[in-house]
């Protein structure tokens, strides 16, 4: 059996190159034929058909190849892309993606599944056929064509056209060849014992003109493109005879200039030799590059030294496409050494400990800071400050592993729009922007299923069918909108969709019908357009396959809260909604403000105060002990005081932060200011799960227990106790 | 091994006959040359090869580009089945040209008859 870990990278490594080729698809299914696409498509199929091979994943192997080899078509341009194929290869990528899950999870597929590769591999192969045809007109063709005086590089350019799985032999006879008694073409009947020729060009450019000519001599040189499954040292060792006085070439199959560059670009290893290069690459034995080295040493007495791929190229062992590719290769290795080369892949677990350690040297590092001051060492407390500087610094660079921009999972709806706008019938285009905003890797696992659920939501529901739109004067194409940004220490997701918007008096309609709010009860549009995440709540007037079923957005929200997120709702109807989503940066350790409220110390986010102002400032407040009066603002305020019920006098100069989240602004009081201290949230236990105010707690340099203000569960709470006055106040008058 | 024929003084015709190998191919060079340097154009006559090598084909390129570099026509005929397989397998056949692939088809017909 496969050892787990090489089994588990090779999962790995398929669903990644899965992942670049559907990108890769469903770009090539929109938009004409770019090489590079097509090449990169082919690239992965060829990558997870060479590891299956080299893990004996025969059924892996056999699929792939299918693929690979109608892709080489599309490839050297004999079949052409068209949208039908594309959507073939997506039906093959994803059958290829259940045989990787089956192989992670060492099952068999399922008959029906093996029923379904071979349809799609018959389906495949129709394609390879198509080409055979043409093939067979080349062939002929090329039989007429003066081929004799084409270069040796023009002649990697055929060798294109040919299929991949052969043998590429270049074979220049010595002179003597035939005074010694031989015939170059008994070798070539001799190839045929190995496998089959597939195609045989004789080079004749060597043959002097008449009166030079020497009948005995051999001027003769073969390129030969050659299947078989013999190994290279066996096509060799044919050539035995002939070898001390005969230029031989054997390039094993994909031996294409193309391939070469291809293969030279991927690989990552720095400086090495272009010789060596070429070894690894297959083009050279290390048989043949001790042959090079010897020529060019030889050269070396008289001229200065050439570069090996000058000397390859003269001696037409290698066209000179693949010698540029490595020389150039060698010039980009440093810069590759930057860029992929250099990542690593990292258990999760391990980067969560990390983030864990550093948030103890957090705490640590403000004991010590707190001792330093109290022991007022000067010199000390200098140590300490500098300390706390780099503790700082660790701290961001940590969490900076963590991470990873938001482009990957919002790459992933190109294909659900795909998909769910053919179910639907519908053409949707989607448009991502903010792909490169960054957050924290554990939230964008968590957030791809809910978001999955708003976009198929927005597709089904929100934009309406082709002839709908048409009626209403809007593109028969539906647009969908994926947007990214930051915004005061969360970052936002915007899902909008140019739509039929939401319905007011519909949803007002059903959630009185199902008792969510009372009849009579006055609502802003928001609040009513919100009350689609309310449990049980579906305005669907047809159950579809993909939503409506009245589960979904209640539960979205949830997903959403449990991050520490928001989900809120914008509607003009006949023109669209857009869903934003306000998540938290990281989860784990943040910038905190600290502040005073009697002996008790909370920790508000930094990234949400906008300001501190003592509240002295103001003379009086002029809403009723709710309202301030901000620069012509109106700014609702709580104390922290009254709000958390803490015991102990009034003090004399009270402030207030001013704290901002989302489009809400809101002031807090507070007795005293203390400053920025660096938090390590800490959950609170379940027993807390109700206190929508506290978002957490930390552990001071002091040892003390601070906690965390929840802000928007704060604002939230403040909102719902107004409501709740105001309604009390409206009942009371009636 | 050759005999040259001479119809007219404009087209001649030179049979080869037996081996076109590296055992006679010194010998045939030159008769070939010779054979060339009296006419403008020069048909071969390829049925009574019956052995052909490397060499041999070599040889026929030679003739073949010297032609075209005297600006003079040779013309390969009636390729029997060993020189067919020969130029088969070399890949050559487009090089020699049309009257080849004439000859090839006539052969073939002839085969099958």
């Amino acid at each position: 059996m496969i050892p787990d870990e090489y089994l588990q990278t090779f999962v790995v490594e398929c669903r990644e190159l899965l992942e670049e080729m559907e990108e890769a698809l469903l770009i090539v299914e929109q938009a004409a034929e770019d090489p590079e696409v097509i090449n990169a498509i082919f690239r992965a199929a060829h990558t997870i058909k060479g590891s299956a091979g080299m893990f004996g994943i025969d059924h892996v192997v056999e699929f792939t190849h299918a693929a690979e080899s109608v892709l080489d078509r599309v490839r050297s341009g004999d079949v052409s892309m068209s949208s039908v194929l594309a959507a073939l290869f997506i039906e093959a990528h994803d059958h290829l993606k259940e045989l990787i899950s089956h192989v992670a999870e060492g099952s068999h597929p399922a008959d029906a599944l093996n029923k379904h590769g071979k349809s799609l591999i018959a389906q495949l192969e129709a394609y390879l056929n198509e080409r055979s045809g043409t093939e067979a007109e080349q062939l002929a063709n090329s039989g007429e064509m003066p081929t004799v005086s084409e270069s040796r590089v023009e002649r990697e350019h055929s060798d294109s056209i040919v299929g991949t799985d052969l043998w590429h032999i270049s074979l220049r006879f010595g002179p003597d060849v035939f005074r010694n008694g031989m015939d170059p073409f008994s070798f070539v009947r001799c190839l045929s014992s190995l496998g089959s020729v597939m195609e045989l060009v004789t080079i004749i450019d060597a043959i002097p003109p008449a009166e030079e000519m020497d009948p005995e001599t051999c001027y003769l040189g073969f390129e030969i493109s050659f299947s078989s499954d013999a190994d290279k040292i066996a096509i060799e060792n044919i050539f035995n005879f002939v070898r001390s006085d005969c230029l031989i070439r054997i390039l094993p199959p994909r031996s294409k200039a193309s391939e070469y560059q291809r293969l030279i670009q991927e690989l990552p290893e720095q400086e090495m030799l272009l010789g060596e290069i070429l070894v690894k690459c297959g083009t050279l034995t290390p048989e043949e590059l001790d042959n090079i080295l010897r020529i060019q040493s030889e050269h070396g007495d008289d001229e200065p030294q050439r570069p090996i791929g000058e000397v390859l190229v003269e001696q037409q062992m290698v066209s000179s496409p693949v010698v540029e590719a490595a020389l150039e290769k060698q010039k980009q290795v440093k810069e590759n050494k930057r860029g992929e080369a250099n990542l690593i892949r990292v258990d999760a677990d391990k980067l969560d400990e990390l983030i864990n350690l550093v948030g103890e040297l957090i705490i640590a590092g403000a004991g010590t800071n707190l001792i330093a001051q109290s022991a007022g060492m000067a010199d000390l407390i200098e140590s300490t400050a500098t300390l706390s500087r780099l503790v700082e610094e660790v701290r961001d660079s940590a969490l900076a592993l963590r991470m990873v921009q938001i482009g990957a999972t919002f790459n992933r709806f190109t294909r659900v729009v795909r998909d769910v706008s053919k179910e639907l019938g519908k053409d949707i285009d989607l448009i991502i922007s903010g792909a490169d905003t960054e957050l924290d890797k554990t939230v964008v696992e968590k957030i791809g299923d809910p978001l999955t659920h708003l976009v198929r939501n927005s597709m089904d529901h929100g934009i309406e069918s082709a002839e709908l739109r048409i009626a209403r004067g809007k593109p028969a194409k539906g647009t969908l909108k994926l947007n990214a940004y930051h915004d005061a220490g969360s970052i936002v997701i915007e899902v909008s969709d140019d739509g039929g918007g939401l319905n007011k008096e519909k949803i007002l309609n059903k959630a009185i019908e199902r008792g969510l709010v009372s009849e009579g009860v006055n609502l802003t549009d928001k609040e009513i357009y919100n009350l689609i995440f309310e449990a049980g709540f579906s305005t669907a007037d047809t159950v579809s396959n993909l939503s409506g079923r009245g589960v979904g957005m209640d539960v979205v929200r949830s997903n959403i809260q449990a991050l520490r997120g928001t989900v809120n709702l914008d509607s003009i109807e006949g023109q669209g909604s857009t869903i934003r989503i306000r998540l938290p940066l990281t989860l784990a350790i943040i910038d905190g403000f600290m502040v005073g409220i009697g002996s008790a110390v909370y920790v508000i986010p930094l990234d949400m105060v906008v300001e501190c102002v003592e509240l002295g400032a103001w003379a009086s407040d002029e809403g009723d002990g709710q309202y301030l009066n901000l620069r012509g603002e109106v700014l609702p305020y709580r104390r922290l005081r009254d709000h958390f019920d803490i015991e102990g006098d009034i003090v004399q100069r009270e402030n207030i932060v001013v704290v901002r989240y989302g489009e809400h602004k809101a002031g807090l009081v507070v007795d005293k200011l203390m400053g920025e201290f660096q938090t390590v949230i800490k959950p609170l236990g379940k027993l807390f799960k109700s206190e929508k105010s506290i978002g957490g707690f930390t552990i001071l340099g002091s040892g003390e227990v601070a906690l965390i203000v929840d802000v928007p569960g704060l604002m939230g709470q403040i909102e719902h106790e107004r409501e709740a006055g105001e309604m009390t106040v409206v009942a009371a008058s009636k | 091994m050759a005999k040259l024929e001479n119809k007219e003084m404009q087209i001649s015709r030179i049979a080869i006959e037996g081996e076109l190998t590296i055992y006679t191919a010194l010998e045939l060079k030159d008769k070939l040359l010779t054979g060339l340097s009296a006419t403008e154009e020069l048909e071969l006559d390829l049925s009574d090869v019956g052995e052909i090598d490397a060499a041999g084909l070599q040889l026929l390129v030679m003739i073949k580009q010297e032609a075209a570099v005297l600006g003079k026509v040779v013309r390969f005929t009636r390729h029997s089945p060993v020189v067919l397989d020969l130029l088969d397998l070399s890949g050559l056949a487009g090089f020699f040209g049309d009257p080849l692939l004439f000859v090839y088809k006539s052969t073939h017909e002839g085969k099958s008859a």
